[in-house]
């Protein structure tokens, strides 16, 4: 039995699969749209499934490099996936899988978006897109092709976000949009700068020829000053809460739990694979990050406490959450170990913030309305208080969830660095996301207010459809953190030059 | 080995119960009370089982599961463990039958005992705690699971109560998780060891001052040292088997067990004192006994005077801690159970005077000995048991205390103690005299309902709690008592157990 | 001075001329040309650094980069374009983004 696992599992070419899958079933959604449902879903699982068994073959044999069609670099494509890859792309998938199953299970159950004549199945061709995006930027391996699937990811990302037809969702996503464009422009600046200096795009390559140069420091600037902004860096944070907020629940999950670890990703590949074992890790650089990350937990943390809607109270804790990781670039001054703690960090995140907004789709549905004060209505189902209690026991990094071990190893990196200001921060921010979260679960044992005044659902069967998925979500937020040492490990997989 | 997994098992039944309880629908009251019930007579046993086999069997049990953050979750069962442990499992038997007498036909009652569940299993965790780790989980898990118990009722007064609760505890637990990671990245070893752990030798006293600090600061939030203190007051808008169970014995108490953890085996007596931070934490705690004495004094709330009688309570057993003398922590370890055991019969019979004829405050209380005889025996028992009267329960604690003073040439100590006692009977005895010999008003002759002053279910308990105080006092020598238990615990945690006054 | 020197400042002068409207101005169609013309510097650039001299073949990577760039820059355009649209139809004003 185990043999043919093993077999099956070294003979086929997971990533390829991964990458292929999502693609393949984008065009059949988008040009079967009848079907677009089942072959939405069924693409979803199988991808998800490849990336499991990559990331399974990452942990046992070692990191996974594949120059595609054979052609190596500098003219061929390569990709190639080491332990950081392996964990995101797992995160990924499964928390997609999740959404993907969670918006067929309530698609029929929502009300289509009639006025702006976007049909509720073009959820399907650009969520796979996204997916096949997602997968492929991070099994990248040049500067050019991160380019490239940054840009599939987020013009998916900005049509996901336009797809609830409202308004504010159009400006929102116009808004996002730009953004987009001139970030990954900046970025391609940088790239194009790299090339004209060394004329070589593969991290490996370049990482043999890069040397501390004026043009080379410009490029790296502006290439992290790009990724920075599409992943919502303090101050450039004020497209998220609009295009997240005013979304349907299961784009904003996918949006705030998956297309922002993206760019983040790109970041500290090119900060730990690229700049710093060249010699460019600049300490100023990396604690003006670090700042911008610590401005952006506070900033983000207050907001969330003050937000009327429950929708923008997720989206700014989003914001805080954005700025533990960037608070990790100071901490890796001296080598990859605090890697773990923006890992976990990353990983929870993904799991705690989709099973909240997941969660809130039901609220609306039950309540009418998303503001933080109907929260004591009666109709509110368990599940759902549930959900949040354990989701935002992640967010707010209590034990034994993920986010506990995560902010554990952060504590534990910026006590060991000696970095008394970071650790004061980080316990500021996570006394201001508690805040935040109490708010709303004390509205769960407030005085009950009166009945909805316009109840969405007639009747209450299919209730489970919408709780099931965020409360499984939620329960593994807090899981992850009983793991034991294994996702450690599986980080410390070092690609050879990825 | 059958042993390893003990610690869990004692863990899980109240665990499991909480989501069954959980589940079980508002109107199901036999099968709800069935579940509660089962789940603690059955830890009770299991309590029981391991208390003999440490004991006289020599055992020790862990449990062991590696976390990601380099630390394992260690549940062992050593004798300060099963001190704290059958406190809280034998209480939570007794307070379970009240809080289904108070609460009968109230709302939300599946809700109520599911988080009491949870709150005894996070008690229990503390308490099978085998390193800060492990401690610091459970203490956390405290703080959550007693929130929804705080704010019950969902009046205005009761949110603001919880409000203030999870303000101070929240942040004792951000103080608490910085302290932890610190030690243990400076330390490597976040065990408890019998005597201190030997891994902080290796570090430096500033940092381990700056770690204390911020370890004592966080623990003493839950344990009412002031300036900390402020939440117990207010968190007395819960109903009365909370404010009795987990606000006079679980929450405070954890605070007062993880005092003594850190200090007798993290750091270990020997190194608190060379470092000069038990003299500090002694003075705070000396400070705390005689202000909440006096605080007690000025209120005349019922449940309040009581709350600030615990704060003052809980310091005593900080001080004794504090104190480089077996005898004191001897006197501390008692205390803990003595002081759970007083003070939860004088909640349990508060919230009967509410019940009966629904007064609160003790101006009010002219007479109620001749409606509610029985249950103000169980607080005059009490009350002279908390002033220390021989041969109650807060006597021997109190005796063994003073003697750890004298022995640590702090004879300060003695006069705390004998000011504090004088301040206890201030604020104790004028309510008995009050209950006993004051002509009854109109409202305190509300008459009973039934053929006993009050239902069944609220006053054998604070009877039995009554009893045991006069038990543990009286047959203080005995096997099984506190102080037995006391001893075996202090030999082992402070070398060269001297000849002191008293053995 | 060489030919691609000279292609290579144009691309930086389109780059540079593209960069004040894009960020600051209010039209949305506006903004949405400046990005194209800052794209179209960014290749401009690439396209120079292809040159290998007089009479070699140009550097087929070189071009290669510049085609797909095109190809985002030209689906980013649609997708923006489309999105103008529909705000259009819902009635919202293009200056308020």
């Amino acid at each position: 039995m185990s043999d043919t696992v093993s077999a099956l599992l070294a003979g086929v070419d997971w990533a390829a699969v991964a990458i292929l899958t999502p693609l393949a079933g984008g065009a059949a959604a988008f040009v079967l749209p009848d079907r677009a449902r089942a072959i939405g879903v069924a693409a979803s699982v199988t991808t998800a499934a490849a990336a499991v068994a990559l990331v399974w073959l990452i942990a046992t044999a070692g990191p996974y490099d594949l120059a595609v069609g054979g052609w190596s670099a500098p003219l061929g494509i390569r990709i190639a996936a080491d332990g950081l890859s392996a964990v995101l792309i797992g995160m990924t998938n499964l928390v997609g899988a999740s959404v993907a199953v969670h918006a067929a299970l309530t698609g029929r159950q929502t009300k289509p978006v009639a006025e702006a004549g976007v049909a509720a199945w073009g959820f399907w061709p650009l969520w796979l897109l996204l997916l096949a995006g997602l997968n492929a930027l991070y099994l990248s391996a040049d500067v050019f092709n991160l380019y490239v699937t940054l840009e599939i990811v987020g013009l998916s990302a900005v049509g996901l976000a336009a797809l609830s037809g409202k308004a504010e969702a159009f400006k929102a996503a116009i808004r996002y949009l730009l953004v987009g464009i001139i970030a990954s422009l900046v970025y391609l600046l940088g790239v194009t700068l790299l090339f004209a200096q060394y004329g070589v795009l593969d991290l490996a390559g370049l990482r043999a020829v890069l040397v501390p140069a004026p043009a080379t420091q410009f490029a790296m600037v502006a290439m992290l000053a790009a990724l920075a902004m599409k992943s919502a860096l303090f101050p450039l944070h004020g497209w998220l809460p609009p295009a997240h907020g005013n979304a349907t629940s299961p784009v904003s999950a996918l949006l705030s739990a998956l297309v922002v670890k993206a760019s983040l990703y790109i970041a500290v590949r090119l900060w730990l694979d690229l700049y710093q074992p060249a010699g460019l890790g600049d300490d100023a650089i990396a604690t003006v990050l670090g700042v911008l990350g610590a401005c952006a937990v506070l900033w983000g943390g207050l907001q969330a406490l003050i937000a009327k809607r429950l929708k923008l109270v997720v989206a700014y804790s989003t914001v805080a959450q954005i700025g533990y990781l960037f608070m990790c670039f100071p901490l890796w001054a001296d080598g990859r170990e605090a890697l773990a703690a923006f890992v976990y960090l990353a990983v929870a995140h993904a799991f705690a913030k989709s099973a909240l907004f997941l969660a809130c789709e039901q609220v609306q549905r039950t309540l009418g309305d998303d503001q933080v004060s109907s929260l004591s209505k009666p109709e509110l189902p368990g599940a759902v208080k549930v959900t949040f209690a354990l989701a935002a026991v992640s967010l707010v990094g209590l034990p034994p969830s993920g986010g506990f071990i995560g902010k554990w190893l952060l504590l534990e990196s910026t006590l060991s660095h000696g970095l008394t200001v970071w650790t004061v921060i980080v316990l500021c921010g996570t006394l201001l996301s508690a805040a935040a979260m109490a708010r709303v679960l004390a509205r769960f044992f407030a005085p009950e207010g009166q009945a909805a005044a316009h109840p969405q659902v007639v009747g209450d069967a299919a209730s489970w459809r919408f709780s099931l998925t965020p409360l499984l979500l939620a329960v593994a937020a807090v899981g992850i953190g009983l793991l034991g040492a294994w996702p450690v490990e599986l980080v410390g997989i070092v690609g050879t030059a990825q | 080995m059958s042993g390893t997994w003990l610690p869990l098992v004692v863990l899980s039944i109240s665990l499991i119960a909480a989501p069954l309880i959980f589940a079980t629908a508002e109107r199901r009251v036999v099968l709800r009370t069935t579940i509660n019930l089962c789940a603690a007579v059955l830890k009770l046993g299991l309590v029981g089982y391991l208390a003999w086999q440490v004991a006289f069997e020599g055992a020790r049990y862990a449990w062991r599961w590696p976390m990601a953050a380099g630390f394992d979750l260690v549940l062992q069962v050593d004798p300060l463990a099963l001190l704290f442990l059958s406190l809280s499992a034998g209480l939570w038997l007794l307070t379970t039958i009240y809080a289904i007498g108070y609460l009968e036909d109230g709302p939300h009652r599946s809700r109520f005992f599911g988080f009491f569940s949870l709150c005894v299993a996070a008690t229990t965790g503390i308490a099978l705690a085998g390193n800060l780790f492990t401690f610091l989980v459970f203490y956390e898990l405290l703080t959550l699971a007693t929130y929804p118990l705080v704010v019950h009722r969902q009046t205005p007064e009761a949110l603001r109560g919880g409000r203030i609760y999870l303000a101070y505890t929240v942040t004792g637990g951000v103080l608490l998780l910085v302290g932890t990671v610190w030690l243990g990245s400076a330390a490597g070893s976040l065990d408890f060891v019998t005597a201190g752990n030997p891994a902080l030798a290796s570090v430096d006293h500033i940092t381990l001052i700056a770690i204390f600090a911020l370890l004592v600061a966080g623990l003493g939030v839950k344990a009412a040292l002031f300036p900390a203190h402020g939440w117990l007051p207010q968190a007395m808008v819960a109903p009365a088997p909370v404010s009795a169970l987990l606000h006079a014995v679980a929450v405070v108490k954890a605070g007062a067990f993880g005092i003594i953890r850190v200090v007798d085996e993290v750091f270990g007596i020997a190194l608190t004192v060379k470092l000069g931070l038990a003299l500090p934490l002694a003075g705070l705690a000396a400070f705390t006994i005689i202000y909440g004495s006096l605080q007690a004094l000025r209120q005349d709330d019922l449940k309040r005077r009581l709350a600030y009688s615990t704060v003052s309570q809980v310091s005593y057993i900080v001080l004794g801690a504090a104190l480089f003398s077996p005898l004191a922590l001897i006197g501390a370890l008692m205390h803990l159970v003595h002081q759970g055991l007083m003070k939860i019969t004088l909640f349990m019979c508060a919230g009967n005077i509410a019940e009966a004829v629904h007064l609160h405050k003790v101006s009010e209380l002219d007479g109620i000995g001749r409606r509610l005889p029985w249950t103000m025996a169980a607080f005059t028992i009490a009350s002279l048991a908390m002033i220390g009267v021989p041969p109650l329960a807060g006597f021997v604690s109190k005796w063994y205390l003073a003697a750890g003073g004298i022995d640590d040439q702090s004879a300060w100590v003695v006069l705390i103690l004998l000011a504090s006692s004088g301040l206890n009977a201030l604020y104790l005895l004028p309510i008995l005299h009050r209950a006993w010999f004051k002509v009854p008003t109109a409202a305190t002759m509300v008459a009973a309902s039934g053929r006993l002053e009050i239902k069944w279910t609220l006053l054998a308990p604070p009877l039995m709690t009554a009893a045991l105080v006069i038990g543990v006092g009286l047959f203080a020598n005995a096997p099984f008592s506190p102080l037995s238990w006391a001893r075996l615990i202090a030999t082992v945690e402070i070398p060269q157990f001297p000849d002191g006054l008293i053995r | 001075m060489t030919v691609s020197l000279g292609y290579a400042l144009l691309g930086a002068a389109i780059l540079a001329l593209s960069i004040y409207p894009l960020v600051l101005a209010r039209d949305l169609l506006r903004r949405i040309v400046a990005a194209n013309a800052f794209g179209t510097g960014i290749f401009l650039i690439l396209v120079a650094l292809g040159f290998r001299g007089e009479g070699a073949t140009p550097d087929p990577t070189t071009h290669g980069l510049v085609l797909t760039g095109i190809i985002v820059a030209v689906s980013a355009t649609g997708l923006a374009l489309a999105l103008v649209a529909r705000m259009h139809a819902a009635g919202a004003r293009l200056e308020d983004v």
